[in-house]
């Protein structure tokens, strides 16, 4: 009855002290989140941006690239007609800001899925196959890893026409060739470990090919890893994609959240003030950047259970302690003579003790009834108990130095 | 092994242990009554779930939240006059108390020591924490003493865990428990993870120490053939709740619970004749969905109306079978409650004290086996 | 109740179904891949095994040296016939159920199934598969836990063919559930391996197993890791497949109980090497190896009237660098001069029953039978073995192969 460590999906051992699992996995299909509310604030959060991505230039008042004005050559800030103002240019923020979104979502995505494919493909492959296979992958790895990452893309997008330039695929799969390293390593980590589990064993005994264990066994218990080395792609995406909008490399017609934050040190908007340029954009990006780590934390904490909320809660406590009281306390008031109803006093709570909701004092011994242990154990306590034999040791109080 | 009965050094009433809150909660102990007797070996013997694991530690209160004590006392009387409740007793209290008086020896507790540092400084940790006024000197003596005590040379003092074999750190485990020398050592599953032959290599040097410094030991193991050989008395708990208590050879040869009489038919024998053995059909319950009544009436062959709806309390049974420490016989079983006498194989007659010749072992798995 | 089926003493004279002859196994330690390893034959078996199996992990110093973890074992599966090889951890024992089913390749010897070599082309590792499989020890992790049972059935069938054409892949899979008392059938088929228990889950695992209707069945510990009340279900499941299909079956574990309930025929290794072997109740009744009666005396036995004296104290070699001559002369109380220098042959102590050891040798002069460890009145203490094996000796847990 040993107690293991898994990270395997719904895999629990029958340890003595390791109470039953709340919420337990049921297998493919049936993923139950932890309703904790980190998990669930980063669900709507990006929810809310993914469907911000989609209905965004359809909701915004204006067209985004209208001006409004060929006169005025400062940022309006914000009024009735333009609740986020203008930009320099005239253009309203708040339309911006709404149809941006779909670009930098759309951006983020694409980059998180082909950079995930990518990794599932070299990570997984390098760990199952082992040998030289896995030392050139790694290598392969290893070298993208180390690479600078935005200088890199800085060059590449140097090299890009312009026009080409604004389309989201195509930037959204440059920006993956850099951010699929981190995820092949821990892939091919996580594969390593689990090609010598018993299973995968059992399966290449029955004869199955190594395709096919790779495809059927090994990956989906990769899948809670998976879908967290995905949404962190996803959020490196969107931090890379608003810092070269931001660095002007990508068309600035196309709009995006970066962009917008381009045009706004354009305008100086630090300096002059004018905080409806930057905070809406910048804010708008951090938000999805807090929803999308959430969301991560959340499925750590599914795979690892060790992060769950294993002690109880507080409130969880007083609440049991209360009930306890209440149902004993009739129990008590009619009880023996003697007790001193300490029982049922709340009990602080401390790191490392177990609690104890509710107790039965000791009745007395010998009348001493609950006597105070003696702080310093090299004092002696009196003559040894009766009936122990004096060759058994009459250590105590003895053999000090 | 036979030592003269002490005083009940550790009494454990009506314990009852939980995890987690309200309608969720599993019931991990449910009214647990035991008492161990100072210089005994009192065995715990239970398989998976059934709750053995959690008495030892809730009774330290070591148990890590979401586990926690819903009733029940616990009492630890080291001495006549004086008694400490562990379930109230402060942490500062508690502190003192543990390891000094009452150690630890977890499962698999050879993996319980610091990787990054050698034995000898782990020892000497333990005697400064507790004895502050030991010069370093007598500390490092002390712990050569205690690595002498357990069959292992001084010069491993400067060892690393890794470089000892798990036999050896098990030993220093040991070493640690007994480093200031407590009147009750709680040693849960401490070989089951090692090989036989050093598992009895260990088990008699414990022995040897327990005659010599006189602790009192309680010992947790789902291997009931190694504890009706090494304990004086013997607890069997299943699903959270105590089913028999009775001194070893008494339980070993005159069982009185239909668990207890299946358990013990699930180990073969290793010497005489081979016959056909079934154990005990089914599996145990899961906590959280525990049957009416018996919680073993599910698997029960004796299983009669009155199991399926009443809880058996545990009751003392007249008749021999006490342990000289004093642990009482008992059985929680509705066989035992004098209304019509129990089938044979579970009232076989209790052999005379130990060291005189048992009748002729009637115990049931050698005449045939369960059904 | 009845005794035991009690296999015929003598050997059978029809050929073993899987035979292996001199099997030997070496490990080259970790860290070494570059090092110089003895011959180039044992590096290539070596980057094989690395590629499915690491060797058991060893001292820095063991750089570039090789563990002998199975040495010349030489064993006969007969058909109907138990055979249990009994050892403690570092035996060699689950080695040699890997080399058996062909999990590992050998670093000398053969294999022979059914008198004739095993042939090594692709599909002949399949029909090797069809006729040889294997349990695994722990239930909780040979079953893939994203699966449920029927998949985990269904699969060998699909893979191997259905022996019975007419029959559909459900009604077949319901017979196997029926094979090992998984019954009703369909109450298992849609369940996940964490909704079943851990006998349960040996018992699917058996059904597995059987699915592609082999002659031998290896079991690696199949109960160690189950609640002792189930173990007997398991091994009265074991001893019917033997019964009734006339399954050559190898059991593997370290409890010489439960090998005496089950096996007819027992095999105790020691570092290795096989000691002795011989009908079961021969080798456990009237133990001729000094190790298997260390075994004996030191298995928990409840009808003892007086605690055993246990002779030969100290821990298991280094597989690294195992002692020369008789492995276990190290710890042997009988040890002599020979059994430093010279390996034992098998000798024929009783009819079946062979052991390993010089003290069956009837011609030794008195130079070579001269003590090597002459008793002294006090039992050495715990570490006097300078072979002390650090972090793989003593432990049975299952990472240690």
């Amino acid at each position: 009855m040993a107690v293991g460590s898994s990270t395997d999906l719904g895999a629990t051992q029958g340890a003595d002290l390791t109470p039953p699992p709340p919420g337990q996995r049921a297998g493919r299909g049936r993923l139950r989140l932890p309703r904790s509310p980190k998990v669930l604030i980063g669900l709507a959060g990006l929810a809310a941006f993914i469907v911000l991505a989609v209905i965004g230039p359809w909701i915004a008042p204006y067209n985004p690239s209208r001006t409004f004005s060929t006169t005025l050559s400062f940022p309006q800030a914000p009024s009735a007609a333009h609740l986020l103002g203008t930009t320099q240019q005239q253009q309203d923020v708040l339309s911006q800001l709404l149809a941006g979104g779909r670009s930098t979502v759309l951006v983020a995505f694409v980059a998180g899925l082909a950079a995930t494919v990518l990794s599932v493909v070299i990570g997984v492959t390098a760990g199952y196959a082992a040998g030289l296979a896995d030392d050139l992958l790694s290598m392969l790895a290893n070298f993208f890893l180390v690479m600078p990452a935005l200088p890199l893309l800085i060059v590449i997008f140097g090299f890009l026409p312009q026009s080409q330039g604004g389309d989201d695929l195509l930037i959204g799969a440059i920006i993956a060739i850099t951010g699929w390293a981190f995820g092949a390593r821990v892939l091919r980590a996580q594969t390593l470990s689990l090609r010598n589990r018993d299973y995968v064993q059992s399966a290449r005994i029955i004869g199955e090919r190594g395709w096919r264990i790779i495809g059927f066994e090994i990956l989906p218990n990769l899948i809670p890893i998976l879908a967290s080395s995905f949404l962190f792609t996803v959020l490196y995406g969107v931090g890379t994609y608003t810092a070269l909008a931001f660095l002007g490399l990508v068309n600035p017609n196309h709009l995006s959240w970066g962009g917008m934050l381009f045009y706004a040190q354009v305008a100086g908007a630090e300096q002059s003030g004018y905080w409806w340029l930057f905070i809406p954009p910048g804010l708008a990006v951090a938000l999805l950047g807090t929803s999308l780590a959430l969301l991560n934390f959340g499925i750590d904490e599914f795979i690892n259970p060790r992060l769950r909320a294993a002690g109880l809660s507080r409130r969880q406590a007083r609440r049991v302690q209360r009930d306890q009281a209440s149902q004993t306390g009739q129990a008590d008031r009619a009880g023996q003579a003697g007790q001193t109803g300490a029982a049922s006093l709340p009990r602080r709570f401390v790191l490392g003790l177990t609690p104890v909701i509710h107790s039965t004092p000791l009745t007395a011994v010998n009348g001493a009834g609950n006597a105070k242990f003696p702080e310093r154990p090299g004092t002696d306590t009196g003559p040894a108990p009766d009936g122990r034999p004096d060759g058994a040791g009459r250590w105590r109080g003895r053999r000090r130095p | 092994m036979s030592v003269p009965a002490g005083h009940p050094l550790l009494e454990v009433r009506g314990l009852c242990v939980d995890y987690g809150a309200g309608p969720d909660a599993v019931h991990a102990v449910i009214g647990a009554d035991l008492a161990l007797h100072s210089g005994e070996v009192l065995g715990l013997a239970g398989e998976s779930g059934s709750g053995k694991s959690t008495l030892a530690y809730a009774v330290t209160r070591l148990l890590r939240a979401p586990g926690m004590i819903t009733g029940g006392s616990v009492g630890y009387y080291p001495g006549p006059g004086t008694a400490v409740d562990l379930l109230a007793a402060e942490e500062g209290t508690l502190r003192v108390l543990r390891w000094s008086q009452i150690s630890v020896v977890m499962q698999s507790a050879m993996n319980a020591l610091n990787p990054v540092l050698s034995i000898g400084a782990q020892l000497t940790d333990v005697l400064h924490a507790h004895r502050p006024g030991m010069s370093k000197a007598a500390r490092r003596a002390r712990a050569a003493g205690l690595l002498a005590m357990v069959g292992i040379t001084e010069d491993r003092l400067g060892s690393h865990p890794h470089e000892l074999s798990g036999g050896m750190r098990q030993r220093v485990m040991i070493a640690m428990a007994l480093a200031l020398e407590p009147q009750v050592v709680i040693m849960d599953e401490p070989t089951t993870a090692l090989d036989v032959v050093t598992q009895r290599e260990i088990l008699q040097e414990l022995m040897e120490l327990r005659e010599r410094l006189g602790f009192a030991v309680l010992f947790i193991t789902h291997d009931l053939s190694l504890l009706i050989e090494i304990a004086d008395a013997i607890a069997v708990m299943y699903a959270g709740r105590l089913v028999e208590r009775a001194a070893a050879k008494a339980l070993f040869r005159a069982p009185r619970h239909p668990y207890t009489l299946g358990l013990l038919s699930s180990f073969p024998a290793l010497h005489g004749p081979r016959q056909h053995l079934t154990g005990i059909p089914g599996s145990p319950p899961d906590l959280r969905r525990l049957p009416s009544g018996c919680v073993f009436h599910p698997r029960c062959s004796y299983v009669m109306d009155r199991c399926r709806t009443d809880v058996p309390a545990l009751v003392p049974l007249a008749g021999q079978g006490n342990s000289e420490a004093g642990t009482a016989r008992a059985a929680a079983c509705w066989l035992q409650d004098g209304s019509s006498p129990p089938p044979p194989e579970l009232a076989a007659p209790a052999p005379g004290l130990a060291g005189t010749a048992a009748s002729e072992p009637v115990g049931s798995w050698q005449a045939g086996g369960t059904t | 109740m009845t005794a035991l089926h009690e296999a015929a003493p003598t050997p059978s004279t029809s050929t073993p179904l899987l035979e292996a002859r001199d099997l030997t196994k070496h490990f080259v330690v970790h860290g070494a891949r570059r090092g110089r390893a003895a011959l180039p034959r044992m590096a290539r078996a070596s980057r094989a095994s690395r590629a499915s199996q690491g060797g058991p992990p060893g001292r820095p110093a063991d750089d570039g040296q090789v563990v002998h973890a199975v040495e010349n074992v030489s064993l006969a599966l007969d058909e109907a016939r138990v055979t249990a090889v009994v050892g403690e951890s570092g035996s060699g024992k689950s080695t040699l159920a890997r080399l058996l089913c062909r999990l590992i390749k050998p670093t000398a010897g053969q294999l022979l199934l059914d008198g004739g070599p095993v042939p090594r082309s692709g599909r002949g590792r399949r029909e090797y598969a069809r006729r040889v499989q294997m349990v695994l020890q722990d239930p909780f992790s040979s079953l893939n836990p994203v699966h449920e049972v029927r998949y985990h059935l269904a699969r060998p069938l699909q893979l191997h063919g259905l022996d019975e054409p007419g029959l559909s892949l459900d009604d077949a899979i319901a017979k196997l559930l029926e094979r090992v008392a998984l019954a009703p059938a369909d109450q298992f088929l849609r369940k996940y391996p964490h909704e079943l228990s851990g006998g349960q889950r040996q018992r699917v695992a058996i059904a597995r197993a059987l699915a592609v209707r082999p002659r031998v069945l290896l079991a690696d510990e199949p109960v160690s890791m189950l609640d002792v009340s189930i173990r007997l279900g398991i091994l009265n499941l074991l001893g019917d497949l033997r019964d009734r299909e006339r399954l050559a079956i190898l059991y593997i574990t370290h409890d010489i109980a439960s090998a005496r309930y089950l096996a007819d025929t027992i095999v105790v290794m020691y570092a290795g090497q096989v000691v002795e072997s011989g009908p079961a109740r021969t080798v456990t009744d009237q133990p001729s190896h000094p190790y298997t009666q260390l075994l004996l005396s030191a298995a928990p036995d409840p009808d003892r009237a007086s605690p055993p004296a246990l002779d030969g104290r100290g821990g298991p070699p280094s597989l690294v660098r195992p002692p020369s001559g008789c492995r276990f002369h190290p710890r042997c109380p009988h040890a002599m001069a020979v059994c430093a220098t010279a390996t034992p042959p098998a000798f024929e102590a009783s009819a079946g029953h062979l052991s390993a050891c010089w003290l069956q040798a009837s011609d030794l002069t008195a130079a070579q039978a001269s003590p090597l460890h002459p008793r002294t009145a006090t039992t050495s203490p715990a570490d006097t073995s300078s072979n002390d094996e650090p972090g793989g000796g003593d432990d049975v847990s299952p990472d240690t192969r």
